[in-house]
């Protein structure tokens, strides 16, 4: 028992800080970059990816287990999950919109900006990479995507400060920003001597 | 139907498209598409090569399937059909990987899977090959295909350099070094790796730097009042048109 809390915890700690989606992985870069302008939005399309990412692999890890290995076409997992993930988010917007229109409020702008997330994705395949049962890979997706919030509210809170800031003409919109993932992926290198 | 989608571009020939993917609007460095693998695996040259390589080869295939099949495919189902295609391509050329360039498929892991999601492949299927003929299409997946390698050599070469002194695994700083030592008949000086440009934070900064010659390139076009409206912002329009096309279908 204790061993699995052990390797639960190792687990929450290593997808969510030491190796996080976005800055070491370079996964869900468009919305971290893109979405990252006001803290509030990007609370938001952190909730809306958490969301997201935990449903869509323990749904992947369902469907690899019951359906993929028992017929013998795991080869055809990328397939699978792409239109998995797709028709899933396409579905949580939908049910979100008709059943619970405050959550829909919140996170529904964001919901379609994830469809072609490379993180979704990325989660699921390295889920059954790294061959977890289902229960870990929902708590690996729920702490990737934590990790995404994190990464992107960071961001968003550095960004709203450097807004005056006086930036070489080059520099200002873009680079700056990737400066500052630059040295953020820096500070994060030093997430590493906790494991 | 069929007639006003390809009378729209017959003037075009196949070299004008070709060069047009590979140089005047590089997916990489003018379009500013498909950012995560760019970033993620241009550790090395030879690892960028492979990856736009990879990238090129399901690019071709799926456009010219895409065009063969552009009358048959619903115009309502026509994103889901297309990811349907791609994801095909990818799994059949990930297979291959495996089973004949296993060095290359075990230096790109993940990445290779996620070229489904990579919005150049869509993208150019989308505004693309859904619709021109066959040859022009071919013709324009190789040309984004190669742009889009040599762009991923280039930025793996650079941080190569800069993080290991070697391109394609030759010490070339070390060497140049040891020549330019011998001249004066010093003692040869060793090149101190700044070894940040290979882990993951460099790869911000180099793209960082490119951002910002495309932001200045665009300003003094700008400035001369020449057009820069292929020259894109920066990653994020493009990802956010990118999805917007692709969810507004599904």
């Amino acid at each position: 028992m204790l061993d699995v809390v052990q390797d639960l915890l190792v687990l929450m700690i290593s997808s969510s800080l030491v190796s996080n989606v976005v800055l070491s992985q370079f996964l869900g870069l468009c919305p971290f970059l893109g979405v990252s302008k006001k803290v509030n939005t990007a609370a938001g399309m952190g909730g809306a990816v958490i969301f997201v990412i935990t449903l869509a692999s323990g749904v992947t890890a369902v469907i690899y287990k019951f359906i993929l290995i028992p017929l013998d076409i795991t080869y055809l997992q990328t397939i699978v999950f792409i239109l998995v993930i797709a028709a899933l988010v396409q579905f949580v917007e939908m049910f979100l919109k008709k059943y619970v229109p405050s959550l829909y409020q919140a996170l529904g702008v964001y919901l379609p900006l994830i469809t072609t997330n490379c993180a979704v994705l990325g989660v699921a395949l390295t889920n059954v990479q790294k061959e977890y049962g289902i229960g870990f890979s929902i708590v690996s997706g729920f702490s990737t995507a934590a990790g995404f919030l994190i990464a992107i509210v960071i961001l968003a809170g550095i960004r709203e400060k450097i807004e005056y800031n006086d930036i070489p003409e080059s520099f200002k919109g873009m680079p700056i920003v990737l400066i500052t993932a630059g040295l953020m992926a820096i500070a994060f290198c030093g997430f590493s001597g906790l494991l | 139907m069929t007639e006003w989608r390809d009378n729209v571009d017959s003037k075009k020939s196949s070299m004008d498209v070709f060069i047009n993917g590979l140089i005047k609007e590089n997916p990489t460095f003018v379009l500013m598409l498909g950012m995560c693998p760019t970033l993620a695996v241009t550790t090395s040259a030879i690892n960028g090569l492979g990856m736009g390589l990879t990238t090129t080869v399901v690019l071709v295939l799926s456009n010219v399937i895409i065009s063969l099949l552009r009358n048959v495919i619903p115009d309502r189902v026509r994103i889901p059909a297309f990811i349907v295609i791609i994801a095909s391509f990818v799994t059949i050329v990930e297979l291959l990987l495996e089973g004949f360039i296993p060095s290359l498929y075990s230096a790109l892991g993940i990445y290779i899977p996620l070229i489904v999601v990579n919005c150049i492949i869509l993208g150019r299927a989308e505004a693309f090959a859904s619709k021109n003929p066959v040859i022009l299409s071919f013709f324009d997946g190789l040309g984004m295909g190669l742009g889009f390698s040599a762009a991923l050599t280039i930025i793996g070469a650079v941080r190569e350099l800069l993080g290991a002194g070697e391109i394609f695994g030759y010490a070339v700083i070390n060497n140049a070094l040891a020549g330019i030592c011998s001249i004066f008949g010093a003692e040869p000086i060793e090149y101190v790796p700044i070894s940040i440009f290979v882990l993951a934070p460099g790869a911000f900064f180099v793209l960082a730097a490119l951002t910002a010659i495309q932001n200045r390139v665009k300003r003094k076009r700008g400035e001369k009042g020449l057009s820069t409206d292929k020259i894109q912002s920066g990653c994020v329009s493009d990802c956010k048109s990118c999805v917007n096309s692709a969810c507004n279908h599904i």
